[in-house]
């Protein structure tokens, strides 16, 4: 494989990061756009009277859409929930990874069946519990439903399995406990697949959309994927608003990418792997 | 109060057998800790698994055997009426759900094959060694961390048949610059498609990437002496050391275009017509906006039995090929 890459090759390269970029950068371009301006033929790119009029809007303007509400909402859910998926999916991982117990076999392989249960099935049913519950319509139907995915666990107990053995018995020699083993040996040790997961379920949760579309019903409990959705209201759409909207939802989450791109590339690659 | 003081000259529970229940719980350590440990480490989980899972999967059942409306307190048991109601073409869900069922097959047929195949042509682009490497694959995969809201939402502009940046850039071309990319057929399942691709192009390509990085280069170097073509190395090669990789892609991306919801409700609305009403947009319409539970529960079973017989059927057409 000794092949140079020529001109052609990173013309082509080129080419493919301005098909996945490009978009983005036009969406953004939009939102400083005034509204007649984002509806011409032909369009414009660039704005040219570039004004924060969008922002002004979709921040302050309209009361019956608290954006600012929505995006708090979302970055409090999606982080109650990945640490909830932390605690509960580290737990159980170590369990089935290190002890042994009665069921071990019939539990493990009951929770790997549902990978293979299509999430449609649930809507239904964990709505009707959640108004059991008295879950509707709260911070709740976000955070807890979703941790109980059989993913989490795998993904823990895949990594554990990996960890040598040696540092968990010299402290059982010490007389740790199990708990305290698992707190203050495994867990340190396990930062890369905590981050991985915690960033990984973070992601999930702040983009999810079909589940709060149904189960958030005031304006300001909504999420932002839910509410943006009906900014898209039925007179005529204000196109830089909801494409600032659009970036107010995104930007975070790339910003995020950036730093932690290689454990979410990872995270992802490895569920095919051993999947 | 006793049992909970640390014991240090205590010998470690592992190396010297006890005779079961002679110890108070608190006293015991180890790995293995008392019997209940392990379970005490899953209960948290279970808790989850069982209220979340378990037992919805067997009320989704019980639901579908009833007409169940939400907002009535009458919810009469009808026994398996709301599945033939599926397959009585006089019955008022016949239609509707026969159609989602039909938009769902189209947009699997439409895109898996793309969503199989482009990524993996980006994989082995991404194989090469250049310099910038991680950083073109972090490109690629970027707009896959976003949701389907600000996908829907973005295309759905950029998409517009009239004042849209995808007419407006092809016109600058001198192509059409009049296409109806969101409101007319075929072009609305092309932008559907076209649009998942952009969005999910990067996950399969990472899947690739770590089942490219096992084939050992010997193979290729082996090829290369004796005067193998790119073709011939793809395809006697790559393709077949991927092949458990491909069995993955292959079913999930199968998977997850049967789910396809986001996109059709946010670019399309479903249509021209309901020609993009999926099943999944056909079954939470019915049961969580009109609250008709019980037979939006019926045809998630039955979308949920044709998903699973299709995924055999693409393990079994896989497995065949390498006898």
């Amino acid at each position: 494989m000794k092949r140079r890459n020529g001109p052609l090759f990173w013309i082509g390269m080129g080419a493919l990061s301005l098909i996945f970029i490009g978009p983005l950068l036009l969406v953004l371009l939009t939102a400083f756009k005034s509204a007649s301006e984002s509806r011409t033929v032909p369009p414009t790119y660039f704005p040219s009277q570039p004004s924060l009029r969008a922002f002004d809007v979709l921040f302050f303007q309209d009361a019956a859409s608290p954006v600012l509400r929505w995006f708090l909402n979302s970055m409090l859910a999606a982080t109650m929930h990945a640490a909830l998926v932390l605690v509960v999916c580290s737990l159980a991982g170590y369990a089935l990874a290190r002890m042994e117990f009665r069921f071990k076999n019939a539990i493990f392989t009951a929770i790997i069946l549902t990978l293979f249960v299509p999430g449609f099935i649930f809507l239904m049913p964990n709505f009707l519990l959640l108004d059991k519950l008295g879950w509707l319509d709260q911070i709740w139907a976000l955070v807890v439903p979703g941790a109980a995915g059989a993913f989490g666990v795998f993904f823990m107990r895949q990594f554990f399995l990996g960890l040598p053995k040696e540092l968990e018995e010299s402290a059982r020699l010490d007389g740790a406990s199990p708990f305290r083993t698992w707190r203050s040996i495994v867990l340190p040790n396990a930062k890369p697949a905590l981050v991985t997961l915690g960033v990984l379920s973070y992601l999930a949760n702040w983009n999810d959309f079909i589940w709060p579309i149904y189960v958030l019903f005031s304006p300001e409990r909504l999420t932002l994927p839910a509410g943006l959705s009906r900014l898209q209201g039925a007179y005529t759409i204000d196109y830089p608003v909801v494409m600032a909207g659009a970036m107010l939802a995104a930007i975070p989450v790339l910003a995020l990418y950036v730093f932690v791109q290689r454990y979410v590339i990872e995270g992802v690659a490895s569920s095919g792997v051993k999947g | 109060m006793a049992v909970t003081t640390a014991q240090p000259t205590r010998p470690p529970s592992g190396a010297t057998p006890t005779p079961g229940g002679r110890r108070s719980r608190g006293a015991t350590s180890g790995i293995h800790g008392s019997r209940w440990t392990p379970y005490l480490f899953l209960s948290p989980f279970l808790l989850l698994f069982i209220t979340f899972v378990a037992v919805p999967g067997v009320l989704g059942i019980w639901i579908s055997l009833h007409d169940w409306d939400f907002l009535l307190p009458n919810k009469p048991f009808v026994g398996m009426q709301n599945y033939a109601d599926l397959l009585d073409s006089g019955s008022p869900q016949f239609q509707p759900f026969w159609n989602g069922m039909k938009a769902t097959a189209i947009f699997v047929v439409i895109s898996v094959p793309f969503l199989v195949v482009l990524p993996l042509l980006l994989a082995i682009l991404l194989n090469r060694k250049f310099p910038g490497r991680t950083f073109f694959r972090a490109v690629f995969f970027a707009p896959f961390v976003l949701g389907v809201a600000v996908v829907g939402l973005m295309w759905r502009y950029l998409l517009d048949p009239s004042f849209g940046m995808v007419n407006g850039l092809l016109g600058a071309l001198g192509l059409p610059s009049d296409t109806a990319w969101t409101t007319e057929q075929p072009w609305a399942w092309i932008s559907l498609a076209a649009v998942t691709v952009w969005w999910t192009i990067g996950f399969n390509a990472v899947i690739y990437l770590a089942g490219l990085a096992d084939i050992p280069a010997e193979h290729y170097e082996a090829a290369e002496i004796d005067g193998a073509t790119s073709w011939q190395k793809l395809r006697y090669i790559t393709i077949p050391g991927l092949r458990p990789v491909l069995i993955f892609v292959v079913v999930t991306t199968v998977l997850a275009s049967a789910n396809m919801f986001g996109q059709s409700y946010l670019i399309t609305k479903g249509g021209p017509g309901d020609s993009t009403r999926t099943a999944i947009m056909e079954i939470t319409d019915l049961g969580l906006s009109q609250y008709r539970m019980g037979q939006a529960s019926a045809m998630s079973y039955v979308l949920a039995v044709f998903l699973a017989l299709v995924s055999l059927v693409n393990f079994w057409a896989l497995r065949e090929k390498k006898s």
